[in-house]
């Protein structure tokens, strides 16, 4: 037995059974590619003897092809993948399925992106491949995973049919459950080698020469595509067959279909992936309280075997539920509902079933975007099938008010099976709440003879994340794929969680709750607010509560509480005897940590030592007598859409939301991330007036516009707080004039980048700087005051501020308090391009942070200024953000073109003086956009009352007559890997976009895989031995066409070379490429010291700043301008502050020095060919690049 | 000529050796120092200090931000093979003693008793000939009296006494009230001996940035007129070996050490400038000096100028100081 999730599960059979992998990563199912890659680099070998190799490619269409041809050449190949990732495959897919290819892909089924992008899990990615030719085979549960993707694989090579085998995203690819393993001699025992030597038989070799690939014309397509049916009608009984060698190998037994429960069973659901569990589970308890239904767990779905599924089809059901977890609009029914319904036609006139007619079939919908689904939903389905006119088309697990589809169901209805033990974590993503649990479970699984099951579910932010841990246990396997709705014991690892959601709704009558409560423990009853105190009264429950974080503290371990807290869960929970739990806890940290070092475990050892004298079981009350109140999560201000549907999904409650509530086209209100006050920072920046030389580095280095600066007239002081703090403004121009830096108390992260990068100190102490950091709580409620004034004061004219570092952070920022990490070096380009040209901002964000953290719900942060203009931004995909954004501009100046137009007929109307300043404004500037904006004012309101179509249409068009500045956002994973080709055509179209590349120098997102950003010597995941290849040049490559503006910043090091190269490259009226230095928690150091670490990366020639201006070159001069010092510093001193290349240093010395040596040999290299081109003495002729300069 | 010598027990051909530095660092340096005719090999520290923050730091640098997103379990693969403890460095004194034949010397700087004694254990279990303690120890609190630094030193002498069985030296600072009596005491314990002295990174100040900078300089022949003078009164005094270590640039400088009465000579800084095969020109250098002024051995000249044998050993003393004093009227 072991204690593992899915992923983990399905990798390690399809690792042993396989040669060959090509993989891009992609949520939920990247982790399977991981640990490939990871035992790949381990040396680990497969079923025969050799280790598999693992090649990470540009995108999954890349990955595609590299295992068509990997397959074609005759090696055992598999990848896994997910959602967008899987429909890239599907051209491929197609192909080896027509050449007969045995071939197994693993797919952890998620939403395809539609309205909206979703990372969770239905099925939606899998249904969109049925056409290909793959079979489709489902596992259910960790252990079916596991087990089909090894039926799968012996199925495949004994049919040749390649498997797409799929498992639900996130509910099973990520649930830790204990399972049985399989060993590899039962693997030797299952697959044939026969078929193996075929796969090799039929390889593509000059030996054997054979051609494939051929284009087949009309008379010969049709009736070759025909050829392949024999062994698609051979699949079901070579699957069934599988099936049962699987069964006498291991006593675990499928068919493809399985059914459970009655066998004269009249209502019957058929249904497939991990809802079947949360069904069977139902049918099981149904039964036993005297009903009478079953439910068809769907394994084979391609092909769909009608002899099978007639099989098992009671007799004696007189309805079916079909249930599908995907959504084809338009459709008389989703997928599955179709082919059952015609699987009955068919079942009956081959004479497998009678009467077939009779049976009344329904379709439903369920578990979109891994919406619940559990036993209180099926038992609503079963509840409808036995009306006497059950709906015909139903959702279930939401409210739809619209079209009335969905089913009502009884929340508090649930299904626990007798000994099985439930419990809650509240925990954040940084104190390892999460951590532990996955230990918790694995000691549970491994030191009692329970089963057990763990699953973790995230919040959106990055920065102080809430994560929330759902572990179960008891005496049977678990099949609960569903989340606890109320547990025997809960725990909150946060205090402050306790005000944004309700957490002891979760805990049983009689339970035990259990919460981390800063200060002393036996005042933490004193500390609820009153709701909770009753709530604990009514329920009568048990009340633990410890100072982890100061027992943390006090151990070294500041902030990381998780083996503290884990500690009480045992103690308290008495799932083991007390010495027995501490020694399995403490096994379980050496087991962890033991490779972070023995210092890393004795501060957990000793955390666990001091966990039982500090946790206190406290008498309470029997009458609430607090006289804190909740206060509401959103204040009373807030819009209408913020308190009615926002407001629900901040705390926790977006599934109550009926279908009415939502946008209908994915279409959401900005600037929401303003109400939602997080109070995630343990401690703030205090702003010291006397000591502040009013730089406003803080406020650009700040990744959450958490800090910011003003300058206005002393009356309106007026009506200021009393702690309020201003001093004179120290500009010579503004006589007179005030100033204020303000924290946002709520909104900061307390990252320390804005600490760290004060350059004022105080002349006697200079520990104290101009801003120092101060606990939050004792602030919080003053400077809230505080900011709420800030706001009010006015913004100054932008038109009169100068084009500078410190000015421009006068200007408001329109991207703020993101669910970026803490010290994000991405957000703040994305924050400046705000406040430099966020009032006619059109950005176009490739899926990966960016477009996460600026994004994902429930709150966003691009926001609005006072005239209510702001950044309009939309994500399409990852791959096409390049071309997405080209498409804006194109629409735009199409628009444009047509405003000219219908512009220049309204002579007499609008009169010529104003028709010719409009189409000749210069919009170079502030002044000269406000200017603009005055005169299509006034040209509308010449217009006003018009009637005419064409009147109508320009009064419709006409802000377009205003420039609006288009901007493509994405990371180096978009830029350099899967949107490269895009890019490379956007910026080959002259067309005037701007680029802005977020480099990271790998995939942030998805866990910080290799891309080809990824510098030479960095250990990164895809390169655990040390990327061995330089990064791609992007910016130089993108200079050789000579017509496009190109420069590569870093904030850190340069600010006003930021500014400057983000305003030339808007000004430039052509494409244009800005490479942005990013630091990131992916590079494994303190963010608080990013910018230290920018100015590194700089100095040491790691990061040239350049910028190259084909205006330049019209100019005759040389459009190549290097922008930073030749290297003064060695490579060393920057990387060895970074744990990416640290850790190659710790694995294999030899080759880290080996890395490190060409690493700083190919920076000097590159730095000379930047000094030669930045020298060049001869630029190209303006007549010759005249007629490549593009124009709008 | 009989350059031979005995140190920590240990045999040794001629009584100079390199002292503790990244010099050791790489094997092929090694194998030169041996060429060069090193007496032994001392190893860099073994920091636990360091070791204990860097595990720290590399912990809350890639597990804080794990499981912290549904879609970034963690941002670092999981390593197999990941040594972040003092495996590399246990792992190199092995490599070490597969390719030299002469002594190699552990070296240790610990924070805590537990710290010192595991350490100790693990560098005796890589094979290490000998251990040199690097008490470096700043004494930053104002509440800490003398007494109590010292107890923390002899404290540690004799913890680490009972988890090992190889001899033990002490690399002590010169900063403390009584540095004879420190040394006798140590003596006492059972320090088989002392490295005297050890050379501190120095703070500096950025005077434009308000900030304190350190910076380690190389030493010069000057740093060892300290040595010479603390090793001269303690000569005689204690049965345990002296080494002096720092301020070695010169055979003149190594004959003035033994001439103190220090048993062995380390040279690191003269090294560092100049490569390992240095080594060769000073104790070939030291040789034909011996020879040219017709001394037998080392132990004919050890001691031969320590307080208790100095023509004038007012220079050790008070006088010196005054005399250096009036050199300075003007």
């Amino acid at each position: 037995m072991g204690t593992l999730d899915a992923n983990e599960a399905v990798a390690s059979v399809a690792y042993r059974m396989n040669e060959f992998f090509a993989i891009y990563p992609i949520t939920p199912s990247s982790p399977m590619a991981e640990f490939a890659d990871e035992w790949s680099a381990a040396g680990r070998p497969n079923l025969w003897g050799a280790v598999p190799s693992v090649l990470e490619m540009q995108s999954e269409g890349g990955a595609a092809g590299a295992l068509h041809g990997a397959l074609m050449a005759g090696s055992l190949s598999a990848s896994f993948t997910a959602s967008q990732g899987l429909l890239l495959m599907v051209p491929n897919m197609f192909k080896i399925a027509g050449e007969l290819m045995p071939f197994c892909l693993h797919v952890t089924a998620r939403a395809v992106a539609t309205h909206a992008l979703s990372i969770f899990g239905d099925h939606s990615d899998v249904m969109a491949c049925r056409q290909t030719g793959f079979a489709m085979l489902a596992g259910g549960s960790v252990q079916e995973a596991m087990d089909t993707a090894v039926i799968s694989q012996m199925a495949t090579l004994r049919s040749r049919v390649p498997f797409l085998h799929f498992f639900d995203g996130f509910r099973t690819s990520h649930e830790v459950s204990k399972i049985s393993l399989i060993s590899d001699e039962v693997l030797h025992a299952l697959i044939d080698d026969d078929c193996v030597h075929a796969v090799r038989d039929r390889s593509l070799t000059p030996d054997k020469p054979v051609i494939r690939g051929t284009a087949q014309n009309p008379d010969a397509f049709f009736q070759a595509r025909e050829g392949c049916n024999s062994y698609y009608d051979a699949l079901p009984g070579i699957v069934r067959e599988a099936m049962a060698a699987f069964a006498a190998q291991t006593g675990r037994t499928y068919l493809p279909f399985d059914y459970e429960g009655a066998p004269d069973a009249d209502r019957v659901i058929v249904i497939m992936g991990s809802g079947a569990e949360a069904a069977g589970e139902t049918v099981g308890w149904l039964n036993d309280n005297g009903e009478k239904v079953g439910v068809i767990k769907v394994r084979l779905y391609r092909p769909f075997s009608v002899e099978d599924f007639a099989a098992v089809l009671p007799k004696t059901v007189k309805s079916i539920a079909v249930l599908d977890r995907t959504k084809e609009p338009g459709a008389i029914g989703e997928p599955l509902f179709l082919d059952v319904v015609a699987a009955l036609r068919t079942a009956e006139s081959r004479g497998l079933l009678k009467d077939s007619h009779l049976i009344r079939v329904t379709g439903g919908r369920y578990g979109l975007g891994s919406k619940e689904f559990n036993p209180a939903m099926v038992k609503a389905i079963f509840d409808e099938l036995a009306k006497p006119d059950p709906k015909p088309e139903f959702t279930i697990g939401i409210n739809d008010d619209v079209t009335g589809l969905s089913l009502d169901y009884d929340p508090d209805f649930e299904v626990v099976p007798a000994g099985m033990k439930q419990a809650i974590f509240f925990g954040l993503g940084s104190d390892g709440t999460v951590g532990a649990n996955k230990n918790s479970i694995k000691i549970i699984g491994e030191d009692t003879d329970n089963y057990a099951q763990g699953y973790f579910v995230y919040d959106s932010k990055k920065a102080g994340a809430m994560t929330v841990s759902h572990l179960r246990f008891g005496p049977q396997p678990i099949r609960s794929t569903y989340l606890i709705r109320r547990a025997e014991f809960v725990a909150c690892h946060r205090f402050d969680l306790l005000h944004q959601i309700n957490i002891l709704d979760y805990v049983k009558p009689g339970g035990i709750f259990l919460l981390n409560s800063p200060g002393d423990p036996h005042e933490a009853w004193d500390r609820l607010t009153r709701d909770l105190q009753e709530q604990i009264i009514a329920k009568d429950l048990s009340f633990y509560a410890i100072d982890a974080s100061t027992v943390a503290r006090n151990c070294g371990m500041a902030g990381r509480i998780n083996t503290i807290m884990q500690t009480c869960y045992f103690a308290i929970s008495g799932v083991l005897p007390k010495d027995e739990a501490i020694a399995a806890i403490k096994y379980a940290i050496k087991k962890t940590y033991g490779k972070r070092g023995d210092a890393v475990v004795q501060r957990n050892y000793e955390a666990v030592d001091r966990t039982l004298e500090n946790l206190v079981k406290l008498d309470y009350a029997k009458t609430a007598d607090s006289n804190i109140l909740l206060a509401p999560l959103v204040p009373d201000n807030a819009p209408d859409f913020v308190k009615r549907i926002t407001a629900m999904m901040i705390a926790g409650k977006g599934d109550l939301l009926p279908v009415s509530a939502f946008p209908v086209d994915g279409t959401w209100p900005t600037g929401t991330t303003q109400w939602e006050k997080r109070n995630i920072a343990e401690e703030i920046p205090v702003w010291e007036t006397d000591l502040c030389i009013q730089c406003n580095k803080c406020a650009l280095v700040c990744p959450h516009a958490a800090i910011r600066p003003k300058v206005y007239t002393p009356d309106l002081l007026a009506d200021a707080p009393a702690t309020f703090k201003s001093t004179a403004f120290k500009v010579r121009d503004y006589p007179g004039m005030l100033y204020s830096l303000q924290i946002a108390p709520e909104d900061c992260t307390g990252c320390l980048v804005c600490v760290n990068v004060c350059p004022a100190k105080d002349k006697s102490n200079p520990s104290r700087k101009a801003i120092n950091m101060a606990p939050q709580l004792p602030l919080r409620e003053a400077e809230r005051e505080n900011y709420e004034f800030f706001l009010k004061l006015p913004d100054p004219d932008r038109a009169m501020l100068k084009d500078d570092v410190k000015t421009s952070q006068f200007m408001r920022p329109l991207f703020e308090y993101s669910g970026a990490c803490a010290g994000c070096g991405e957000t703040p380009y994305v924050k400046l391009l705000t406040q430099l040209f966020g009032d006619r901002l059109l950005i176009a964000n490739a899926t990966g942070c960016s477009s996460i953290y600026g994004g994902n719900l429930p709150t966003t942060p691009y926001t609005t200024d006072p005239c209510g203009r702001g950044p309009a931004w939309a994500n399409s995909l990852f791959e096409d953000n390049a071309e997405f954004g080209l498409g804006f501009r194109a629409s735009l100046d199409q628009t444009r073109t047509y405003a000219n137009v219908l512009l220049q007929g309204q002579g007499k109307l609008v009169g010529d003086d104003l028709i010719s300043s409009i189409l000749t404004a210069d919009q170079s500037s502030e002044a000269g956009i406000n200017a603009q904006r005055e005169r299509v004012a006034a040209l509308r309101q010449t217009l006003t009352g018009q009637t005419s179509k064409e009147a109508l249409a320009l009064a419709q068009i006409a802000d377009y007559l205003v420039d609006k500045s288009v901007w493509i956002v994405g990371g180096d994973g978009w830029a350099y890997d899967i949107g490269f080709g895009g890019l490379d055509h956007v910026i080959a179209s002259g067309r005037n976009v701007n680029i802005l590349v977020l480099d990271t120098e790998v995939y942030s997102n998805t866990g910080g895989q290799q891309s080809k950003a990824t510098p030479l010597g960095a250990v990164a995941k895809f390169s655990m031995a040390g990327k061995a290849l330089a990064k791609k040049d992007l910016g130089l490559i993108a200079t050789t066409y000579g017509t496009v503006y190109v420069a590569r910043v870093a904030f850190g090091a340069k600010d006003a070379h930021t500014v400057t190269a983000l305003r030339e490259a808007e000004s430039y009226d052509g494409p244009s490429l800005v490479i942005a230095y990013s630091h990131c928690v992916a590079h494994g150091y303190s963010l608080s010291q990013g910018v230290e670490q920018q100015k590194r990366a700089v100095a040491c020639g790691y990061w040239p700043l350049f910028r190259f201006d084909p205006r330049r070159t019209a100019a005759g001069e040389n459009p190549m301008k290097l922008d930073s010092a030749a290297p003064k510093a060695s490579l060393a001193e920057f990387t060895r502050n970074e744990t990416r290349f640290q850790m190659l240093e710790r694995i294999n010395p030899e080759r880290s020095a080996m890395l490190q040596q060409m690493a700083a040999a190919s920076v000097k290299e590159r730095f000379a060919i930047y000094q030669q081109l930045a020298a060049a003495s001869e630029p190209a002729s303006p007549s010759t690049t005249d007629s490549n300069t593009p124009t709008a | 000529m009989d350059l031979s010598t005995t140190y920590l027990g240990l045999p040794l051909k001629n009584p100079v050796m390199p002292g503790a530095s990244p010099l050791v660092d790489k094997l092929d340096n090694v194998r030169l120092l041996e060429d060069a005719g090193a007496a032994a090999i001392v190893m860099h520290s073994l920091f636990e200090e360091q070791i204990t923050s860097q595990q720290l730091a590399e912990f809350a640098h890639t597990e804080f931000s794990a499981d912290s997103s549904s879609e970034a379990g963690s941002y670092f693969p999981r390593m197999e093979d990941y040594a972040l403890g003092p495996d590399r460095y246990l792992e190199h004194i092995s490599k070490i003693k597969e390719v030299v034949d002469i002594p190699v010397i552990g070296s240790l700087n610990g924070t805590s008793i537990g710290g010192w004694t595991d350490h100790a254990k693990l560098i005796q279990q890589a094979g290490a000939d000998a251990l040199e303690l690097n008490v470096y120890y700043v004494a930053t609190d104002p509440n800490e009296t003398g007494m109590e630094v010292q107890m923390r030193t002899f404290n540690i002498l004799e913890e680490v006494k009972k988890s090992v069985t190889i001899p033990i030296a002490l690399k002590l600072s010169p900063y403390y009230s009584s540095p004879g009596n420190f040394a006798k005491s140590l003596d006492s314990r059972g320090a088989a001996g002392l490295v005297m002295f050890n050379r501190f990174y120095q703070p500096d100040i950025d005077i434009e940035e308000l900030e304190a900078t350190h910076r380690l300089d190389l030493s010069n022949s000057t740093e060892l007129r300290q040595r010479l003078r603390w090793i001269a009164i303690v000569h005689g005094h204690i049965k345990a070996d002296i080494a002096l270590s720092g301020g070695v640039h010169s055979h003149e400088d190594i004959i003035k050490g033994i001439m103190v009465g220090a048993t062995t000579v380390q040279v690191v800084s003269a090294l560092l400038k100049h490569g390992p095969g240095h080594l060769a020109t000073m104790i070939q250098s030291f040789e034909r000096w011996m020879e040219a002024h017709e001394y037998e051995s080392v132990d004919q000249m050890r001691g031969s100028m320590s307080l208790g044998h100095c023509p004038d050993p007012s220079v050790y003393e008070r006088a010196n100081y005054l005399k250096i004093l009036n050199l300075w009227k003007v």
